[in-house]
């Protein structure tokens, strides 16, 4: 039998509220990512795997055809900065997507939106996570890129920073929109977190200029912030100006972006407390 | 007294399955109260609504005197719940997912919480294994605990010793049992286990297929229908024998 109950001292302890206590939900679940991040080298190695390989790749093209063309010659790095670019917007995505995917393998969510955690909360933890994430990829990839081609894209100075923050609120945008498929849908839903963002691949014109495009769907490039953010970077790198029309141009897409995936995902969120959702969460 | 969980007229459908039907009852403070019956009675339903991841069809809740639908975290933090049927990550150890929790439920001293309850659970030497790795006895023990990690004032257990030998599942229900009597927390059980419920309920319900088909003290019932034990009771009641007109009348 067991011994004196540690609990013998009650009165019940009256929970904490404000935002003091919500940020200490929102720091425990990102420890709780973290926790299984530290715990596993190849989920570390998978963070860097796939940005290095891409960046590898695409350097040793970009060394190819900057000896053929004059457009490259005079941009050199233009080819790698967008692979690491690109590579933030699906590390953001795919960081804040797959965090949420690890709750649906290991049926947690019962007991998380049964405690204190606000589903806003989860999704402040999943952002925050996405960051620790995408810094881990793609600054290994970054680095190596120095090594390799001494390029670096930190030399795009101040701008990388806007361009970063305007990828991962994209990134997270349709994060919430592919978590909230997943959380209607079942886990049948789940590969939509590594296909969902290749459909914008062609229209964000990651390594050639909108003008590309045929005339009939460049609006369609023109309603990506990825499209804004490429279309600057080339302008930094190419032009060497910063177009702040560009970044205003990305942010707010990315408010609409964040917008949708916020009313797309409370509407599947209520769904699944509707259907048993939340509690029968396999395929 | 005053009602820890108060439930009226409750109902969820999920198309046109009917899974609970107008359920009404209240769990008065320190106080047990069982829901019993056989699968697909609506059980895990009740307890679902009751910690808000299922929203009624109808039907009101109030636990600790807050309405479940408009108030709902204003109660999150007082009250907890056990299933065998949701898990915690696997890959975690059994630490690091209670101190997840500890700080989910704003525990001022985490670690400290986790040890104590590690040891008066007598699983502290299991606190670095990952938690997929542990028996189901060892695995409910650490469901007990993240269930009381808070302190909770209103507890919900879905078959708390479902899967487990039945020393194990002794030792289970006596720890729930001591806890209770110390603390006074109001304990919601659901349970296929005759024993259990007669053991550990001031109260219980009988439900089938979504509705409830009789209630009272566990004496009271067996008095009732007649039987020796619960199991009787209950099967009289899953098979429909009707002891006199007692389920007609209730139905």
């Amino acid at each position: 039998m067991t011994g004196a109950s540690p609990d013998a001292s009650l009165p019940f302890r009256r929970p904490q509220v404000g935002p003091l206590a919500s940020a200490r939900r929102v720091g425990a679940m990102v420890r709780r990512y973290w926790y299984l991040i530290r715990g596993s080298w190849p989920r570390v190695a998978e963070l860097a795997y796939w940005p290095t390989i891409q960046m590898i790749l695409w350097g040793l093209i970009s060394q190819f055809f900057t000896a053929h063309s004059h457009w490259l010659a005079d941009a050199a790095g233009v080819l790698i900065a967008g692979v690491l670019l690109w590579d933030i917007l699906f590390r953001g995505q795919i960081g804040f997507s797959i965090c949420f995917l690890e709750e649906m393998w290991s049926r947690n969510l019962g007991h998380l939106f049964v405690s204190p955690l606000r589903p806003w909360e989860l999704l402040a933890a999943l952002m925050t996570m996405s960051v620790i994430r995408t810094t881990i990829g793609a600054g290994i990839a970054a680095t190596i890129a120095i090594l390799l081609y001494s390029f670096s894209l930190f030399d795009l100075g101040l701008p990388l920073v806007a361009f970063f923050v305007a990828l991962m609120l994209m990134g997270w945008g349709m994060g919430m929109v592919i978590v909230a498929m997943v959380l209607r849908y079942g886990l049948g839903a789940e590969s939509l977190a590594w296909v969902a963002l290749f459909a914008f691949a062609p229209i964000s014109c990651v390594y050639y200029p909108v003008s590309t495009l045929p005339d009939a769907v460049q609006w369609l490039a023109w309603s990506t912030p990825s499209a804004y953010v490429f279309e600057g970077m080339r302008a930094v790198m190419v032009d060497h100006v910063f177009r702040w029309d560009l970044l205003a141009g990305a942010l707010a897409l990315d408010a609409v972006y964040m917008a949708i995936g916020a009313a797309v995902f409370a509407w599947a969120f209520a769904a699944a407390r509707r259907d048993g959702g939340l509690l029968q969460t396999g395929e | 007294m005053t009602d820890a969980i108060e439930v009226r007229g409750l109902r969820k459908t999920f198309g046109e399955v009917v899974a609970v039907d107008d359920v009404s009852f209240s769990a008065a403070t320190g106080r047990t109260v069982g829901l019993l019956g056989g699968n697909g009675a609506g059980k895990t339903t009740i307890i679902s609504m009751l910690l808000g991841l299922l929203t009624p069809t109808a039907g009101n809740v109030r636990v600790l005197d807050h309405d479940l639908a408009t108030d709902r975290y204003a109660v999150l933090p007082r009250m907890n719940f056990s299933s065998p049927y949701v898990d915690l990550p696997h890959r975690l150890t059994v630490e690091q997912n209670l101190l997840v929790y500890a700080e989910l439920y704003g525990e001022p001293a985490p670690r400290e919480r986790v040890r104590e309850l590690a040891e008066h659970l007598q699983f502290a030497e299991l606190l670095g294994r990952a938690t997929g790795k542990l028996s189901a006895g060892q695995k409910t023990r650490v469901s007990l605990a993240k269930a009381l990690i808070n302190r909770p004032e209103v507890l919900l257990l879905d078959e708390p010793t479902a899967s487990l030998d039945p020393d194990t599942g002794d030792w289970v229900r006596r720890y729930l049992e001591d806890y209770r009597d110390r603390t006074g927390v109001s304990i919601l059980l659901a349970s296929h286990n005759m024993g259990e419920v007669e053991r550990l309920c001031d109260d219980v319900l009988m439900l089938r297929r979504g509705r409830v088909v009789d209630r009272g003290a566990p004496a009271e019932l067996l008095a009732r229908y007649g039987r020796q034990t619960l199991e009787d009771v209950f099967l009289d009641i899953a098979r429909e024998r009707r002891s006199g007109d007692r389920l007609e009348a209730v139905q």
